[in-house]
């Protein structure tokens, strides 16, 4: 018994920085991963669907539509930036990380003198459970169970419908798509605002148990550039992958010697995976495939 | 990488610049340089910290000033960042020109200016509680030390919930300095050390340190957590169900966890603080309506925004008593009879000529479960008297370092 109540503790830390690492990461993946676009504004995406969200929870919505609605106020935003400032730097990719850091400092430092300091948080909802001598938050499960979910809606949008055949296509080979009557502009700001909404989605989901400021989305800016870089630019072959293998090594090493420990081997695995495989695990995955 | 990418942030960030007003009359007024995070991750405990000197400035202006000169700020945003910190402190003090610069929130910080104002030979206060040990003639602390929070909170704890204690600190010399006057404490106390954990600044998540708390099943739980994301702990503590007691020396007085998140995610938590906006004396009541008149939007005022009010009105006190004089060795003069106090609205502050470190009225600020604050407890005129003990004498001479339970002073 008391074996397996220590494995499923492990399960649980497992799954709690797997889905860490897939929520901060899935935006990053489609604009950074397949768009190409070095995205420092990333942080600030999150920081918009998590300020959405709970002001509309304040409001007295449920919380899954106030997720929902931080989500597509973050897809919007993104949409914005997209035509506003992206655009003409698509063949600029080293101008694009100058622009986007702008983008950051100005609605962080916004943020701050907007709406102040901090914003009054809403709670972690559905309580508790305890299995042996632990209690674990209902809500840290949910979160993983959303993690899935978002990778398998990600795979079906991408494989199964238009838009994704049409985005992966764009982005492939953007003229001959657009030759064959392709309108890639908005392709392009379509999926810059899916990248946009997956950060407002994560922003959403971990808002009810963080402390809500400004700079809150700079929490998530070493994971989500860590996970993409080891996956790569695919996202199933990539993100998810690289998600449970720097999450296993996070939550071991984490409850052996602590989160100093933890933070040390993830970035250490980082270094070692990209003298390895310079283009990731998807890289390697696809360039064997190929 | 975080770091590289705030530092960089920071660089480009716009610098606030607010000039105090000036008064009317011919005389040259002595400039008061502020060194505060205003963006960035400490802001939240820091931007009341400046406008506890701005309120202090305009009723001492609007009062005829220092020794008849008004007092002219000089502010500059260190964003959070230690290296803002040593740029903006010498140019307050080459080029400002100041006569006397308060500065800092975290303790690296202030390690990190704390040379240049040697270097200068400048005046600083430092208005934050910390983990002790900075015997400088340059500096003088209006901040609680452990002597102040820690002697205090753990023995009453000790006494109230059990004997064995795990601490959680943030990764760098506040927290593993003020772990290690735990340590001590607790084993003075005939408790024990059930576990221990330093957290790196930055870090919001922590599930596994939940669970390795929950391992050691101890009595109560010492929160040493600095910065907005390291307070994330307290919700997804709360919603695991972790339901254990807890004490802190920053926590409430500084970043007021308990107006922040939801109840009961702070129940039972015990902070040693010698100021919170909770108090329920006429001095402190009446501190808080100034305070919300000058700044209707201020969230909370912390024990820090109310040490930095008194050290300006100490500052004032100094000046006066050396005949108007702001030179380093006239004003540290005027500390030598241990008689330079000012009622703050916590109670008489003192400052101690040997340490340069101030007494305090310290409170024992309760969390109840619907995150009412009460004070089960108070210690009148707390005396920093720690580094006086182990031999820091400030009168005699100026040895500019800072000493911990296990590096003293040597005995020569």
């Amino acid at each position: 018994m008391e074996f397996l109540y220590s494995l499923f503790s492990f399960l649980y830390q497992f799954g709690d920085a797997f889905a860490f690492l897939v929520l901060s990461a899935c935006g990053l993946a489609v604009i950074f991963g397949m768009m190409g676009v070095i995205n420092l504004a990333h942080g600030e995406f999150i920081l918009c669907g998590a300020y959405v969200s709970t002001s509309v929870t304040h409001m007295g919505v449920p919380l899954p539509l106030a997720i929902l609605a931080g989500s597509v106020a973050a897809g919007i935003a993104g949409m914005i930036v997209e035509v506003a400032v992206i655009r003409p730097l698509y063949k600029r990719p080293l101008d694009t990380i100058v622009a986007t850091w702008g983008i950051s400092m100005i609605v962080t430092q916004g943020t701050l003198i907007v709406l102040g300091t901090t914003m009054a948080g809403s709670g972690t909802p559905f309580g508790s459970f305890s299995i042996g001598n632990y209690s674990y938050s209902v809500y840290r499960v949910v979160l993983m169970i959303m993690a899935l979910v978002t990778l398998a809606a990600l795979w079906l949008m991408f494989t199964k419908t238009r838009f994704g055949i049409l985005a992966r296509a764009t982005i492939q080979v953007p003229h001959v798509a657009e030759a064959l009557g392709v309108n890639t502009n908005l392709v392009y700001s379509m999926t810059f605002g899916l990248g946009a909404a997956l950060a407002g989605l994560a922003g959403g989901l971990y808002a009810p148990t963080m402390t809500l400021v400004p700079t809150m989305g700079s929490s998530f800016m070493v994971e989500a550039f860590v996970t993409v870089v080891v996956g790569g630019a695919d996202i199933f072959l990539g993100t998810a992958p690289a998600a449970v293998v720097l999450g296993f090594i996070k939550a071991t090493l984490t409850s052996w010697q602590g989160q100093l420990a933890g933070q040390i081997g993830m970035l250490i695995a980082v270094i070692i995976v990209i003298r390895i495989l310079p283009r990731g695990i998807s890289g390697k995955i696809l360039k064997e495939r190929a | 990488m975080q770091k590289n990418l705030t530092g960089a942030i920071s660089a480009l960030a716009t610098l606030l610049s607010f000039a105090g007003p000036l008064a009317a009359q011919d005389v040259e007024p002595i400039k008061l340089g502020v060194l505060e995070d205003q963006s960035g991750d400490f802001a939240l405990a820091t931007i009341g910290k400046v406008h506890g000197i701005e309120l202090a400035t305009k009723e001492i202006n609007d009062a005829g000033g220092i020794a008849g000169r008004p007092i002219e700020l000089v502010t500059y945003d260190t964003q959070s960042d230690n290296t803002r910190y040593q740029e903006f402190m010498r140019r307050v003090l080459q080029r400002d020109k100041v006569d006397v610069v308060f500065a800092g929130f975290s303790s690296a910080s202030r390690e990190a200016y704390r040379p240049i104002v040697n270097q200068f030979d400048g005046l600083a206060f430092y208005n934050n509680q910390y983990e002790g040990g900075v015997c400088d003639a340059n500096m003088i602390v209006t901040g609680a030390v452990p002597e102040q929070q820690f002697s205090t909170l753990l023995p009453y704890m000790m006494e109230t919930y059990g004997k064995k204690v795990y601490t959680i600190a943030a990764d760098y010399n506040f927290g593993q300095i003020s772990a290690e006057w735990v340590r001590n404490i607790v084993a003075e106390n005939g408790g024990e050390m059930v576990g221990e954990e330093f957290i790196p600044l930055g870090v919001s998540q922590f599930s596994q340190t939940i669970q390795n708390i929950q391992a050691a099943k101890p009595d109560f739980v010492v929160t040493l957590l600095v910065g907005t994301a390291q307070s994330s702990y307290y919700e997804q503590a709360g919603a695991a169900n972790v339901d254990l007691p807890m004490a802190s020396s920053v926590n409430v007085g500084q970043g007021y966890e308990h107006k922040r998140f939801t109840p009961p995610s702070l129940k039972d938590m015990y902070a040693t603080v010698n100021y919170v906006e909770e108090i329920d004396t006429p001095e402190s009541k009446a501190f808080v309506e100034k305070f919300h008149a000058m700044f209707p939007d201020e969230p909370y005022i912390n024990q820090e925004a109310e040490n930095s009010y008194a050290a300006v009105y100490l500052f004032k006190e100094m000046v006066e008593k050396a005949g108007g004089s702001t030179e380093l060795a006239d004003l540290r003069a005027t500390l030598a009879d241990g008689n330079l106090c000012y009622d703050a609205p916590e109670g008489e502050m003192c400052i101690d000529p040997k340490s340069q470190h101030t007494s305090h009225t310290i409170y024992l600020a309760h969390v109840k479960e619907d995150h009412a604050i009460e004070f089960p407890t108070k210690w009148d005129a707390i005396q920093p008297y720690w580094l006086g003990d182990v031999g820091c004498d400030l009168t005699q001479n100026d040895p500019s370092a800072q000493y911990t339970p296990s590096n003293l002073p040597s005995a020569d």
